[in-house]
Parts: C-alpha cells; structure tokens; sequence
C-alpha cells in the first residue's frame, strides 16, 4: 500500500511552511511566558514542544493511511465525536465557567475541537456524492444542514461560542465551494439576518457584553475593553522593527490574562514589529494557498473539498484571531493555529495538516 | 437535470477556488492594511503609552457593608485608611527610596521591607502595601515629597472598625486577610490576595452580602507612576448592609454585668425566635484582628483560661443543673407519674439503694407539690420524678424542648449539647445504665449538656406557649439604596411536647420561683412586671480538662457554674433570657440579678413597666 510514488510525492513544501509558522509561534510563546515570574508559567512553553512533537507524530500517523478510507468511516469518527459531546456536558471537567473537557485517565481532550475535523471529514463526504454543476438545492442541503447543527448546539451549551460559531462558519464555507443554487444562497442570506435578534437572546451574559464592548469598547474599560486597549497598544507600539526579542514591554501576564493564547499575535507585534507580523502574514497566505492548490489537484471530489475545508478552517482561525487582536472583531476566544498555547488546538491543526500532506502525496494515484 | 459530478472537472473546480483564493486575499489585505494603522501611521503614539505602560488598571475595593442593631444604631462601619504602597516598576531603587520613606515618617526599615519580600510572584505593576494604616501626619510628608519618591503611592481603602469595643465581639466576629488556599478555591471570586475577609461570626457567614464588588480605574500614568489622567472609571458596588436582631443596649446592659465574669448571656423575643442579646465573656477587641493581629496578643487571648476566643453562648457546654427541672416537670405532669396535687416529703435526703441522695437544702423542704418544688428548687421530688420516669423518657421530653441538638443559629462551631440515654452510656462507656444515675438526670445533673442559647429557647419556647423559634440574628439585609433585599422570617424548630394543663402549672411553678415568698430568685423582683423563671447551680464535676491550674486558682475552678433563665412579662413575654455565669457559685445570687438587668431594661424600652405602675 505504501509505495515509493508515495514519498516521491511528498509535499515537503508543506511541511517547510508548517515548521516555519511553529517555530515563530515557539519562540513568541517563549517570550510570552518568561515575562511570567511564575514556575508555572514557564512550564507552558514545555507543554507547547511537547504537544507540538505528539503532533508531528500523529501527521506521520496521519500519512499511513489513504485519505479515501475516511470517506467510509466518516460517519463513524462523526458519531464518536458527537457522544464525546454529549459525555462532556455529562461528566465534562468545568474550568472557568465552562464544560469543555473531558478527562480520559491523565489526559483531558477537548471534543469541541475534534468535532471540526470530523465535521469537514462528513460534510466532504455527503457533498462528494451529490455535487452538480448547477449548485445544491434545498433538498440536498437538509442533510449536511443537520449533521452542523446537532454539534452547533452541543458546542454551545458548554458554552464555548468561539468554536461553534467557527464550526458554522467552515460549514458554511464547504456549502458555498460545493455550489448553492442562487435562490438558496439569497434565502440562506436572508434568513441569518432574520436569526440576528434571535441569537442575540440566546447569547450568555458575557458574551453579549464582548459584542457590546466590541461596538463600544468604552462600555467595559476594566475588562474586554481594556484588552483591546492594551492590545493595540502592544501592536502599535511594536511600529516598524519591533522593540526586539524579549524586550516587549505590555507583554506581561498581568496586561493581557490570555496573551499566550488567544492575545499572542499582540507579543509578535511588539516585539518583532510589521516586519515580523508581515512575515507571519506572508507565510500564512502561501499556507492557504497551498491549501487550495491541493484541493485542486486532487482527483477525485472527496478529496478537494476535504482539502478545502481544512484549508478554511486554518483561513478562518486566522482571519478572527488576527481581527480580534487587531481591535477588528469581538473578542472572541479562537487560538491562532500553530502559534497560540494549547493541545487541543496544536492537535487539531496539525492532524489537519496531516490530512492535506494526506491528499497532497496521493494527487498523482489514480481514484 | 443536473448532472453529478463524480470526479472533479478542472474549469469548474477552478471557479470555485478561485472565488475562494480572492475572498483570502481581501482578508490578508484588511489585515496588512490594520497592521500599517496601528504600527505605522499610529505607531508612535502607540509606542509612548507603552512606555512605562502608561494605560494602568487600578482596583478599587468595594466598601463593605455596614452592620446595624434592630434599632438603626450603626455598630460596624469604614473608616477611611491611607495606605502607603509602592509600585516597585517606577522606582529606581527599590531600596533607596524605602529607605528615604523609612527616614521621613520614621518606621523602621524592615517592616517596610517586610511586605516587598512576603509577595514572591506578583503581577507586573501591582502595588506592594509599605504600610497600611498611616496617619494623616505621615500622609502630609510624603505628599510633600512626593517628586523625590517615584513609585510611591497612597491609597485611601476603606477599613473596617468596630464602632463598640469589645461589643458583641463574637456575634460580628472579625476579618482576616484572605490566604492563598482560599483564594484558589474559587469560592470567593471577587476577591484577590490581600483583601480580607470575614473570619468569624456575621462577618463570616454574611460574607457574600457585606463583601461588595470592586471597580476599577482605567489610568495614564507617568514615568514615576503619577497618574495624569483618569480615562475610565468603573464604581465599585458597595456590600449590603445587614440590621442584625441584635438591641445594642440590652446587648451592653448584659456585657457590663458580665464584667470582670467569665460567661454568656443570650437574651430572644419568645414570640419570633429573634436573638436580642448575645453576649460572651471575657470578649477580644474586634479591631485588633484588622490588618493582622500581633502574635503576643494572640497569645495572650489563646493562653486565658477563660478562653475569650470562644463564644460561651453556643459553643459552651454545661450541666443544666436545675433549669433542667423545666423538662423533668413536663415529663412527670405528661407521663402521669404526678399530678398537681401529688406530694412528696422533702427530708433534705433521698435514699436510693445503699445510697443517699441530698436534697440542696439540708433540713428539707417538708410536704412539697410540684408548683412547690419548682419555686423551692426541691431536689427530692424530682428524685420521685427520675426514679420513676428512667432516664431514656426524661431524654424523650429533653429532645422534644430542643435539648441535645443545634438549634440551628447561622453562626459557626454551635454546639449540640449532650441528652444522654441507656443506649448512649452503652456506646459511649459500654457500662449499664445505673438505677441511681436516674436520680441525677431529673436534677440536671449527670452527664446533661446544655448551651445557654438552648436554655434560651427553651424559655422563650414556654414562655410564648410551647413554639420553639430558630433563633435568628439578622433582621433585614439592605443594598445601597436602603431598599430591603432579604429579610428574615420566623422559624419553627418545633413544639414543647407538653399540654395546656402541664403548661399551665409548669408556668405557674416558674413564675413562683420570682415571685412566691420563698423563691429562689425573689430577689429579683421588679415592680409591675412578674418574672418567671428558673435557677440553677451546676457543680463542676471534673477539672481534669481544665489544663492551667494553678494553685491560686483552684479554687476559683472548682466553684459552680451559676444558671438563670427567665422570661417576662410572665403573660405574654417580649423577652426570654438565659445566664450562665462559669464558677459564679449560685443561680440565684449570681446569674438572676444579671437576667433581671437586662429584662429591666427591655421592659423599660417598650414602656412595659410604666404601665402596669399605674
């Protein structure tokens, strides 16, 4: 099953650009944290190699197996998934409010993250059947619109609306490369403006105020206005070079709470200035692109909207992060892929990376 | 009909793409375009308040909530306090500027330093305290010097103070800072390290009411730490505020009877359950808790062997003696073994097996009934009573007049007190019950254990015709805006277990023990409102526990423990009392004379004696 062609066909360019993106986010993270005074803090940047290494381990777990075989499994990975959902509002480990964890023996997994991959894995697999050229129409949507909205709801009740919201926005990404018929695409549209006030009273008290305060950051100074205040402040006054590696100023915990994770574009900012923003940037976009030219050459439909779904799900990451930080977007807590601390997410994006090198490899074997 | 597509075709998947490839490039583009703003076109001003992180946050505590008596009378409040702190960010020398601090309002060094080296990991820009608490004379000085002092601060925090020494010490209780355990507990969220929080009595259990929630200030600060300018300013929530049940001045009526004693007076309206007084002594001085008590003080209220860190009306644990008579009566009048009219020849002595039981009266009591015998105190006919009911009955009727468990009061370490039965005395010792121990019960002797806050109840309870309130402390709580938020109802712990007729004579038979010419408490009569009410003198049965005992004081320890409940007006009681006075020998010398100050002076509140005079 594993023949040369194979690893001939290995897309190396890939791997060059995900190594790239790691190592700037290690040596950010490690910035950010040796402001810290505390041991515990340090040991986060530990943490960090030690996902990021597990996750190197499981790409090449990722490549053993033909990304076609998952088109069959697809429903099973997205039934597990959903269970462990439903297990985490259950028996779920509560840390600051919300359910998000699941312990299994030492280790807790996040569901919520993994639902993403299992989500584009299905939705791949019922588009791959029923594409036409003349886009979906609403019959064909019923399905696809299902599998989404049953981990939506999940997801939320824990609540964790940054993924959720993200899960709808990779579905929905999927829907419109896979075609919609026009009327579908204007009565989706309509619809979603007519949910708005809906949603806005489903919403928690927090994160309502978070969208308040990103339409009026003065509403909340002491909290997510005071963030984004000091956020910009990192960004900006990080000016052209930077103030240097180590030297940022407002990169300290006590600034920004979760600078490590959701705010570390901010500590990027400082203390490596545009030049360094501007080369993550760079780098992310080929990232996409690459993404998107695997989705291309790929032979058979299965694979390319798998690719581009897992192309979307880095681009959106990206684009709230970013925003976010930038004062552009509510604060919103979406780590910024491979950059930002966290197992869950390191995991998840790589695995995902692990399926594009997937289908990259293989585009040259006939379906 | 549409035509599906199996495997990709090429023009059609570039399409799709390449609508995707623009969407990436517009967002890649708003990104760059945010990034020029920020850290080009804005960066340099950006970059000057990051200097020095000029955009600061700077807390500010929550005053907490004041604590009134049932009549408004302030008795917890704030106080400003000036609060020396330096950030140690804006200073150069951290030790060249305590030391010029240390020189200026001369404290000594160290204890300024003290505070630097105690916060190990800290939040970048968190001002260290110097030294709580500094006078306005000091706060002058270093205002004076303020430009050669960079990092340097005074905060105004509001700091609690107990407005009456000593008053009510262990029913408000006191505060502590908050400790690192507690802190990542999580059960206090709004409060950080540093802050304190209550540590005993209503303090304590009202924490989340009184505690308030903090605001903030969004500030420009300069090179040395000087704000220049306040950009946001969020207002702290102050704490509720609590009326406790509490009469301040009956409250210190008992305290200063209680002066230079050691024990508790608690004093409850029988017709709510309402505590009116609670006193315990010897008592500690609340305010010396504030911003950490000094070991030697510590020392010394943890060394007196009066133990004033306990508070006597609940947590202490006594023989009833013969307050206990109350329960014996109920039992002997609902168990049929007397009736009204039964009499017993009071010798002065019982003989029970090979054993002779005394009567506190050495020449006897004569031909007693039982109204008799509850205004004489006779021992003898209560013997009849224990040796006929057993003690697992008299237990019955103890559990039922709310003996032997917690009545329930919200403060922390109530006791329960101690009925015993057979079965108890099998478990406990594993020996039999013995015939004559019986004997002992009915008189409150023996292994009874009571807390004046149950004797309390137990009075109000037959005083108010057999309920048995919870006792309460807080009256209302209120927010800012003197809008009541929570208010405390009545409680029902249950019911005396005794009839109409056993009350009745049992009442009768209290009301003797004041007012008949040979009662025990006749001295304390007051014109125009009749008392009912019981005494009682406990003997100290073991000092072994007692662990300072000294030779000079060994006497003192070996005395009897002074009992009096009461309740009055005899009709329709406003108030229910119960004394303990530890050693004070005898009820009715010692312990009556306190109840009846206090209830004089309730009856005089409510204009109770007036009336009756005309």
């Amino acid at each position: 099953m594993f023949d040369r062609r194979l690893a001939e066909s290995f897309d190396w360019g890939l791997l060059l650009l995900m190594i790239l993106i790691g190592s700037i986010g290690l040596a950010v993270l490690y910035s950010a944290v040796t402001a810290g005074d505390a041991e515990g803090v340090r040991l986060l940047f530990k943490k960090q190699v030690i996902w990021m290494c597990g996750g190197l381990v499981l790409i090449c777990v990722c490549l053993l197996v033909d990304y076609k075989y998952f088109e069959k499994s697809s429903l099973i990975i997205y039934l597990v998934c959903i269970a462990c959902l439903a297990g985490v509002l259950i028996w779920g480990k509560n840390v600051g409010g919300s359910t998000r964890w699941l312990s299994l023996g030492p280790f807790t997994v996040q569901p919520s993250e993994i639902m993403k991959i299992a989500l584009i894995f299905i939705l791949a697999a019922v588009y791959a059947g029923v594409v036409t050229e003349n886009g979906l129409g609403f019959g064909k949507l019923v399905k696809p619109a299902l599998l989404c909205v049953v981990p939506f709801f999940l997801i939320v009740r824990q609540p964790d609306l940054g993924t959720a919201l993200l899960l709808l926005l990779i579905a929905g990404s999927m829907t419109l490369f896979v075609k919609v018929e026009r009327k579908v695409f204007f009565s989706c549209t309509g619809a979603a403006f007519a949910a708005v006030p809906a949603v806005w009273f489903l919403l928690k008290e927090y994160q309502k105020s978070r969208i308040l305060t990103f339409l009026h950051p003065g509403g909340d100074p002491l909290g997510a206005g005071y963030h984004i205040i000091q956020s910009k402040i990192a960004i900006g006054s990080g000016q052209l070079y930077g103030k240097g590696f180590l030297k940022g100023t407002q990169n300290t915990l006590s600034f920004l709470p979760e600078q490590h994770t959701d705010f570390i574009v901010s500590v990027l900012a400082e203390e490596w200035g545009f030049a360094g923003c501007f080369v993550l940037i760079v780098l992310y976009f080929l990232m996409l692109f690459w993404g998107l030219n695997i989705s291309y050459c790929c032979r058979d439909m299965f694979g390319s909207i798998l690719a581009f779904g897992i192309t979307a799900m880095i681009f959106w990451q990206i684009f709230i992060n970013m925003g976010m930080v930038m004062g552009l977007m509510p604060v919103v807590g979406v780590p910024l892929p491979l950059v930002s601390y966290g197992g869950s997410s390191v995991i998840t994006n790589m695995v995902g990376f692990g399926i594009l090198l997937n289908i990259s490899m293989r585009k040259h074997i006939a379906a | 009909m549409a035509r599906y597509v199996k495997s990709p075709d090429r023009e059609w998947l570039k399409k799709r793409l390449m609508g995707a490839g623009i969407c990436i490039i517009a967002v890649f583009a708003v990104l760059l375009m945010r990034l020029i703003y920020l850290q080009i076109i804005k960066g340099e001003e950006y970059r000057r308040l990051s200097e020095n992180n000029c955009i600061r946050l700077k807390s500010i505590k929550a005053s907490r909530g004041l604590i009134y008596d049932r009549n408004g009378k302030l008795l917890v409040d704030n106080r400003p306090s000036f609060n020396l702190k330096i950030v140690t960010e804006d200073t150069g020398s951290v030790k060249s500027t305590v030391e010029k601090v240390s020189r200026l309002i001369d404290v000594p060094k160290k204890s300024l330093l003290s505070g630097i080296e105690k916060n190990g990991t800290r939040a970048f820009y968190k001002p260290v305290v110097l030294k709580n608490n500094i006078s306005r004379d000091q706060v002058a000085i270093i205002e004076a010097h303020k430009f050669d002092l960079p990092g340097i601060i005074i905060d105004v925090e509001p700091r609690r103070h107990y407005i009456y020494e000593k008053s009510c010490a262990h029913l408000l209780g006191y505060l502590g800072e908050i400790n690192k355990k507690e802190l990542q507990s999580g059960r206090h969220p709004d409060v950080y390290s540093g802050d304190s929080i209550g540590r005993y009595g209503v303090e304590k259990k009202f924490e989340k009411l009184l505690h308030g929630k903090r605001g903030g200030r969004q500030v420009e600060v300069d090179a040395d730490g000087r704000i220049i300018k306040v950009l946001d300013t969020v207002d702290p929530e102050p704490g509720m505020n609590l009326s406790l049940t509490v009469d301040l001045e009956l409250q210190q009526v008992a305290e200063s009877m209680l002066e230079n004693k050691s024990g508790a007076v608690v004093a409850v309206d029988p017709s709510n359950g309402e505590v009116l007084a609670m006193a315990s002594y010897p008592a500690f001085d609340q305010n010396d808790f504030i911003g950490g008590i000094s070991g030697k003080k510590w020392r010394k209220l943890m060394d007196d062997p009066n133990k004033p860190m306990t508070n006597k009306a609940i947590q202490g644990e006594y023989p009833p003696a013969s307050t206990y008579k109350i329960v014996s009566t109920i039992a002997a009048l609902e168990e049929d073994i007397v009736d009204k009219n039964t009499q017993f020849f009071c010798p002065g002595h019982y003989r029970y097996g090979n054993r002779t039981y005394r009567c506190w009266k050495k020449w006897g009591h004569g031909d007693v009934d039982i109204i008799k015998a509850i205004e004489r105190s006779c021992d003898v006919f209560f013997y009849h009573v224990g040796e006929k009911a057993g003690v697992d009955v008299l237990a019955e009727y103890a559990k039922g007049c709310g003996l032997g468990r917690k009545t329930g009061i919200v403060l922390d370490d109530e006791r329960s007190g101690l009925v015993p039965t057979t079965d108890w005395k099998e478990n406990r010792f594993g020996v039999p019950w013995q015939g004559g121990e019986n004997l002992s019960i009915a008189i409150g002797q023996g292994y009874n254990l009571v807390t004046p806050l149950q004797m309390a109840m137990l009075a109000s309870a037959v005083g108010n015709g057999g309920v048995l309130y919870k006792p309460r402390v807080l009256k209302h709580v209120t927010d800012g805006r003197d809008k009541v938020v929570k208010k405390g109802d009545p409680e029902i712990n249950g019911g005396i277990p005794a009839g109409e007729r056993t009350m009745e004579v049992l009442k009768k038979g209290l009301l003797k023990v004041v007012q008949g010419s040979r009662g025990t408490a006749r001295g304390i009569q007051i014109k125009g409102a009749p008392i009912a009410g019981k005494t009682g003198t406990a003997q100290v049965f073991s000092i072994k526990d007692r662990e300072i005992l000294d030779t000079e004081n060994l006497d003192y320890f070996l005395k009897d423990h002074a009992w009096f409940v009461c309740y009055a007006p005899a009709k329709d009681p406003v108030i229910a009392v119960s004394v303990l006075v530890e050693h004070g020998e005898h009820g009715s010398s010692t312990a009556a004379p306190i109840a009846k100050a206090v209830v004089k002076k309730c009856l005089e509140k409510r204009n109770l004696l007036k009336a009756e005079d005309e």
